[in-house]
C-alpha cells in the first residue's frame, strides 16, 4: 500500500512511518492516540452509565407533573433516530473513503455527516424548547431533571463533535491526508459511532420505554 | 445588587481575628513570592522551565511541591481543629468555622494533598522505570497538572472570598443543597473538584497508555517494575471510577444553580442517590491513593533488603483483586443508611474479603526482608514505620465492615482514627517513602538522613499520640465533627492527647521542611546516579535524568534489569553507543492558559457570574482549536546535542 503525501508537515523527520499498517496507525504517536482515545472512550461509557442510572431511578417520580407519554412524540424522536445513524453511517463512509486515500470523499461524507448531525441537533433544541414551553422545565420533577440532563449531555457531546469534525475537516483540506489528519478523521470517527450507541440506548431507555411500552 | 456580590463584598471583610490573620498571612506569601521572583528576575526562568514544560520530570516536582503545601493547609486546618478540641466546652472556633474547617481540611487531604503528591509520583517514576522518553501525552500531562492547580487554587480562595464549604468532604445531600446551604461555599467544592476530576481523568487515560503501549523492549508485562504495575491498575481505577464522581458532582451543582431535583426532597430527588454515587467513586479513590503506594513500598523494601521482591505473581493478582474489590464494597460507608440485611452482608463480606489479598501483600513485604541484608535508609524507615500502622488501619477496618458492629462504631472517633490510621499509616508514610527515595532521582542529592530520622521520629510517636487515643475515645461515644464537647463524660484527658499528638506532628512537618532545606544547602550529591544501588531502570540513568531520560533505550533482558546489568551480566561493553536524533515534544504555555480560563469559569460558575463563566469556557474552547490546527508539536535533540549531554554527565 502506498498513501499519497500532501500538506507541510515535517514528515521527511518522522524515522518511524511503518507503510504496512493503515495510514493513521503508522506512526507511533498516531496508534497512541487511539489507542489512549479507546481508553477515554471507556470512562465516557462510566459517565453515560450514571447518567442512564439517574434515569432509571428518577423517571417514574415525575411529582404530580408532566409524565413521558404526555410528552414525548413520535416524529422528533424518529426524526433525532433516523439522523443520527445515518450520520454514523456517513461518518463509516468517510473512514472507508480515507483508508482509500480519496480526499475529496472524505471532505464530502465529513460535511455530510456535519449537516446530519446538525440537523439532530436542530430537532432536540426545537424538543427542549417545546417542552420548557409548556412548562415542563428541568426544575418541575426529579423526571424532568435526569431527562434534560441525560439526553442533554449527549447532545452536548454531538454539538462538540460537530465542531471537531468541522476543524478536521478544514484541516483535511488544507493539508491533504497524511498520518496526522487520518489520525484525526479515525479518533473522531470512534468518538461519533461512541455517540451513536449512546443515542440507541437513549432511544431503548428514555424514549421506547417511556413512549412505547 | 444581586444577594450574591453582596455577600461576596460583605465576605471580603474578615469576620474574626482567625480570618483576619488567614487572609492576612496568604496575602504576605503571595507577596513575598512575587518579590522575590522579581528580585531574583526569575519570572522568564519560571515560565520557560516549569509553566510551561510538558517534561514528565518537572511536572512531577511541581506536583509533589504543591501536595507539599497543601500538606501544610490541610495540616493548618488539624491544628485549628485539634485546638477547638483540647477542652470541653472551648469556644476558639464557632460551630459554622468548625464545620467550615473540617470540611476543608478532609478535601484538601484527600484531592489536593494525597493525590497530587501520588500522581507526582507516577509522573517521577514510571516513565524512567519502563524506558520511556516522556508519557504518552506529554501536552495533556501538563493540562492535568494546571487543572489540578488551579482547581486547588479555586478550593483555597474559598477561605477568602465568599466562604468554605461546610458540609463535610463528603457534601451530602440534601445538607449540600441549595436549600440548606446557600451560598458559594458549597459551588466552590462542587467545581474545584469538578476541575481536578477532569485532570485526573486525563492522568488515568495517560498513564494507562503509556504503560501498556510504550515500555522499552523486551519489558513483558511481568517484567515490570511493581510500582508500575501499581501505577496500571490505579490508572484503571481512575479511569472507571472518576467519571462517576464528575456525574454526582455535576448533578449537584445543577441541583443548587439551576433548580434540578436530582437530590432533593421534594419533586422526587433522591438524595442517598447522592451518596451513592459518592462512594461509588469514593472508596474506589481509597485505593488510588493507597495502591500506587504499595508499589512504593514493594521498590523500597526489595532495594534495601537487597533482594527480589518475593512473590511477584501474587503481589500483581493481589493488586487486581483489589481493583476489582474496590468497586464492590462502597455501601459499607453507610451501612446505617438500612439498606437491609442481605445488602448489609453482601457489603460486609466483599469488604472483609479486601483484607485478603491485602494480608498477602504484607506477608509479602515480611518474607522480602526475610533474611535480607537491611539498610535503614529513610525510605526503608517509612515503609518499616507503615507495616504496623497501616495493619492497624486495616484490622480496625474490618472491624468497621461488621456491619452490626458498625451501628456502634458509624460516624464515631473509632472511625476518625481507623481512616487516618490507613490514610498516614498508609498514604502519607507512602508519599513520604516515596519522596525520600525518588528525591536524587528528582533532584540529583539526597536528602540528609540525620534531619531526616529527627523529622521521622517525630512525626510516627506525634502521629500515635493523636490518633490512638481517638479509638478509645470513639467507643466511649464521641462523635466525629462534634465541635465541642461538655465537660464530665471522661474525654478531655483523651482529646488533650490527642491535640499534643497533632501539635507533635506539626513539629514533625517543620522538622522535615528543614530537612529539605538542610539537604538543599548541603545534602550529599549523588553523581552516580544509583545512590541506593537500585534493582529497576530508573537508576541506570543519571540524577536527574536528562531531558530525554535515556540516551540509548535499553533492551530488558530481566524483573530487576538494572540489578542484572549491573552484578549478573557484567560484561563491560564500552563500545560507544550510537545515538539518533530523539523526538521530544515541544513545550508549551496554553496548558497552563486553558486551566487558568478554567478556573476562571470556575470562579463565575461559584458565584454565577455567567460572564466571566462564559468567557473562561469560550477561552478553553479557543485553546482546543488552537492545538487541534498546530503543526510544530514536536522536535528532534540533535546526536551532537545528546553527545555533550552524556558526555557531561561522564556517560561515554
Amino acid at each position: 500500500m502506498s498513501y499519497q503525501m500532501e500538506g507541510h508537515l515535517n514528515l521527511e523527520h518522522d524515522h518511524h512511518i511503518d507503510t504496512s499498517k493503515p495510514m493513521e496507525y503508522s506512526t507511533e504517536d498516531g496508534s497512541l492516540r487511539i489507542f489512549g482515545f479507546w481508553v477515554f472512550l471507556g470512562s465516557d461509557l462510566v459517565l453515560f452509565s450514571c447518567l442512564f442510572t439517574m434515569y432509571i431511578l428518577l423517571f417514574r417520580n415525575t411529582a404530580g407533573g408532566f409524565t413521558s407519554q404526555q410528552l414525548y412524540d413520535y416524529p422528533t424522536f424518529l426524526s433525532e433516530t433516523f439522523l443520527l445513524l445515518t450520520s454514523s453511517f456517513t461518518c463509516g463512509l468517510a473512514t472507508y473513503s480515507m483508508r482509500r486515500g480519496w480526499k475529496n470523499a472524505v471532505i464530502g461524507w465529513l460535511i455530510v455527516t456535519v449537516l446530519l448531525g446538525l440537523g439532530f441537533i436542530g430537532f432536540e433544541v426545537s424538543e427542549f424548547l417545546k417542552y420548557v414551553h409548556m412548562g415542563a422545565t428541568i426544575s418541575k420533577s426529579a423526571f424532568l431533571s435526569s431527562f434534560f440532563i441525560l439526553v442533554g449531555t449527549h447532545g452536548c457531546h454531538v454539538s462538540l463533535g460537530i465542531l471537531w469534525l468541522t476543524s478536521i475537516i478544514i484541516q483535511v483540506a488544507r493539508r491533504g491526508l497524511n498520518p496526522v489528519t487520518t489520525r484525526k478523521i479515525f479518533i473522531s470517527g470512534l468518538y461519533w459511532h461512541f455517540l451513536d450507541v449512546a443515542w440507541i440506548f437513549i432511544f431503548t431507555v428514555v424514549y421506547f420505554m417511556g413512549k412505547v411500552l | 445588587m444581586s444577594p450574591a456580590v453582596k455577600q461576596w463584598i460583605l465576605n471580603f471583610f474578615p469576620h474574626n481575628v482567625l480570618e483576619l490573620g488567614a487572609d492576612g498571612a496568604i496575602i504576605l506569601a503571595s507577596l513575598a513570592i512575587l518579590f522575590v521572583l522579581t528580585y531574583f528576575k526569575k519570572w522568564k526562568w519560571l515560565w520557560k522551565e516549569y509553566l510551561t514544560t510538558v517534561d514528565h520530570k518537572k511536572i512531577g516536582i511541581m506536583y509533589i511541591i504543591a501536595a507539599i503545601l497543601m500538606l501544610f493547609r490541610g495540616g493548618s486546618d488539624a491544628i485549628l481543629m485539634r485546638s477547638q478540641l483540647a477542652f470541653p466546652n472551648e469556644h476558639f472556633l464557632s460551630a459554622e468555622h468548625y464545620d467550615q474547617i473540617f470540611t476543608t481540611h478532609g478535601t484538601v487531604m484527600i484531592l489536593f494533598m494525597a493525590m497530587p503528591f501520588v500522581i507526582g509520583l507516577f509522573n517521577v517514576a514510571v516513565p524512567l522505570q519502563i524506558g520511556a522518553r516522556d508519557v504518552a501525552f506529554p501536552y495533556l500531562n501538563a493540562i492535568s497538572f494546571w487543572l489540578f492547580f488551579f482547581a486547588a487554587l479555586l478550593f483555597n480562595i474559598s477561605f477568602v472570598v465568599g466562604g468554605s464549604p461546610d458540609a463535610g468532604w463528603t457534601s451530602y445531600t440534601p445538607l449540600a443543597g441549595a436549600h440548606f446551604d446557600p451560598g458559594p461555599g458549597e459551588n466552590y467544592y462542587l467545581i474545584a473538584l469538578q476541575i481536578t476530576g477532569i485532570g485526573t481523568i486525563a492522568t488515568g487515560v495517560n498513564f494507562m497508555t503509556t504503560i501498556l503501549k510504550m515500555r522499552a523492549p523486551g519489558m513483558t508485562l511481568m517484567r515490570m517494575p511493581m510500582f508500575t504495575w501499581s501505577v496500571l491498575i490505579t490508572s484503571i481505577i481512575i479511569i472507571f471510577a472518576f467519571p462517576v464522581l464528575t456525574v454526582a458532582l455535576a448533578l449537584l451543582l445543577i441541583d443548587r444553580l439551576f433548580g434540578a431535583h436530582f437530590f432533593t426532597i421534594s419533586a422526587g430527588g433522591m438524595p442517598m442517590q447522592y451518596i451513592n454515587l459518592f462512594w461509588i467513586w469514593g472508596h474506589p479513590e481509597v485505593y488510588i491513593v493507597i495502591l500506587p503506594l504499595f508499589g512504593v513500598f514493594s521498590e523500597v523494601v526489595a532495594t534495601f533488603a537487597r533482594k527480589r521482591l518475593f512473590g511477584y505473581s501474587a503481589m500483581v493478582v493481589s493488586l487486581l483483586a483489589i481493583s476489582i474489590l474496590s468497586f464492590v464494597v462502597w455501601v459499607h460507608h453507610f451501612f446505617t443508611m438500612g439498606a437491609g440485611v442481605g445488602v448489609n452482608d453482601f457489603f460486609g463480606v466483599s469488604t472483609m474479603l479486601i483484607a485478603i489479598p491485602t494480608g498477602v501483600k504484607v506477608f509479602n513485604w515480611l518474607f522480602t526482608m526475610w533474611r535480607g541484608r537491611i539498610r535503614f535508609e529513610l525510605p526503608m524507615l517509612w515503609t518499616l514505620a507503615f507495616i504496623p500502622n497501616f495493619l492497624v488501619g486495616g484490622l480496625t477496618g474490618v472491624m468497621l465492615a461488621v456491619a452490626p458492629a458498625d451501628y456502634q462504631y458509624h460516624n464515631s472517633y473509632f472511625l476518625v482514627a481507623h481512616f487516618h490510621y490507613v490514610l498516614i499509616g498508609g498514604t502519607v508514610f507512602g508519599c513520604f517513602a516515596g519522596m525520600y527515595y525518588w528525591w536524587p532521582k528528582m533532584f540529583g542529592f539526597k536528602l540528609d538522613d540525620r534531619t531526616g530520622r529527627w523529622a521521622f521520629w517525630t512525626w510516627i510517636i506525634s502521629f500515635n499520640v493523636c490518633f490512638l487515643p481517638m479509638f478509645v475515645v470513639g467507643l466511649m461515644g464521641m462523635t466525629r465533627r462534634m465541635y465541642t464537647y461538655p465537660a464530665g463524660l471522661g474525654w478531655m484527658p483523651y482529646n488533650l492527647i490527642e491535640t499534643i499528638g497533632a501539635y507533635g506532628m506539626a513539629i514533625g512537618f517543620v522538622l522535615m521542611v528543614y530537612n529539605i532545606y538542610w539537604s538543599i544547602r548541603w545534602g550529599e550529591r549523588d553523581l552516580t546516579g544509583d545512590p541506593w544501588d537500585g534493582r529497576t531502570l530508573e537508576w541506570s540513568t543519571t540524577s536527574p535524568a536528562p531531558e530525554y531520560n535515556f540516551a540509548v533505550i535499553p533492551t530488558i533482558k530481566d524483573r530487576d534489569h538494572w540489578w542484572y546489568v549491573k552484578y549478573i551480566e557484567k560484561e563491560e561493553e564500552k563500545t560507544k553507543p550510537a545515538f539518533k536524533p530523539i523526538h521530544m515534544p515541544n513545550n508549551s504555555g496554553r496548558p497552563f492558559i486553558m486551566s487558568a480560563a478554567f478556573g476562571l469559569a470556575g470562579f463565575g460558575f461559584v458565584f454565577e457570574w455567567w460572564v466571566p463563566a462564559i468567557l473562561g469556557l469560550l477561552i478553553v474552547l479557543i485553546c482546543m482549536g488552537q492545538r487541534s490546527f498546530e503543526v510544530n508539536t514536536d522536535h528532534y535533540i540533535p546526536v551532537d546535542v545528546i553527545e555533550r549531554t552524556e558526555a557531561e554527565a561522564g556517560r561515554l
